[in-house]
């Protein structure tokens, strides 16, 4: 199991841009696995985002438009991106504001369905 | 009613930040021997007294089993319920040990309170004075000094 997830991390990792892959424990906000670059302070991404999410699913279950099914966090120098992942998870990647985002979701959806 | 309050006032402002930023419903931060030193969302001192001297109980209890292991004490507890979570840690100051406990919501997490108790730890290291001179404790002091601890935390 952690292994496969490991492999799909290293995939998505390897889209130009992107900076770092974790898959985040929804409920906790605490890192599953990560593979990060030097200088990405992991739990404190792990936490903020997974807050994040929670409060947009709140936002989205509020506006009737269901679950978020894909989060694009564009700041001023760089991306924040995450998935839904397997069980209570969540996904997430970032990177620069040159990532390529549409092949890093894709690599996402698939890291997803390798992990499950 | 201001429901962070702090007996040393270099805790209060580092402390309400943190229970903003970490959406704590309820923190105690205290000594080792259970003596509070600021609290936030307790609305009765006996509430405030018998959390204190919990949680003070729980660090002297693992302290111990670290002890028996010959390990490092642990460096914090956290216990998930069903609507509540409670984190439990400690860290050293120029006062001394200090200990903190939170209590947190559904609107919280672990990961959330984990990452701002690093900061708040980082600036209660930053803001404590220096120790006060030792003096002898007398019982009539003692008692002044408990009931005005109190009279502070539910001013």
């Amino acid at each position: 199991m952690t292994s496969r997830i490991g492999r799909a991390l290293d995939g998505v990792t390897r889209v130009r841009g992107l900076q770092g892959a974790m898959l985040v424990s929804l409920d906790d906000g605490l890192v599953v696995a990560d593979a990060l670059m030097e200088g990405v302070r992991g739990n404190a991404m792990a936490a903020l985002a997974a807050s994040l999410a929670n409060r947009l699913s709140l936002a989205s279950a509020s506006s009737g438009i269901g679950a978020p099914q894909f989060l694009h966090l564009q700041a001023d120098h760089g991306v924040l991106l995450a998935v839904p992942g397997p069980e209570v998870t969540l996904l997430v990647c970032v990177g620069g504001a040159d990532v390529n985002v549409g092949l890093a979701r894709l690599e996402m959806l698939r890291a997803v369905e390798k992990m499950g | 009613m201001k429901s962070t309050r702090a007996i040393e006032p270099w805790v209060l402002e580092p402390l309400e930040r943190f229970v903003v930023e970490a959406g704590a419903r309820l923190t105690l931060v205290m000594t080792p021997s259970g003596q509070v030193i600021a609290q936030h969302g307790f609305a009765r001192a006996v509430d405030v007294m018998a959390a204190a001297a919990l949680g003070a109980g729980i660090i002297a209890s693992t302290s111990e089993l670290a002890r028996m292991l010959e390990q490092a004490p642990f460096s914090a507890l956290n216990q998930k319920g069903e609507s509540h979570g409670i984190f439990l840690s400690g860290f050293d100051s120029v006062r001394g040990q200090m200990l903190v406990l939170v209590v947190y919501g559904a609107e919280s997490s672990v990961g959330l309170v984990q990452l701002f108790f690093e900061e708040l730890v980082e600036e209660l290291r930053a803001a404590a004075p220096p120790p006060p001179e030792h003096r002898a404790v007398l019982a009539a002091d003692f008692e002044r000094d408990l009931n005005e601890s109190l009279a502070t935390l539910f001013r």
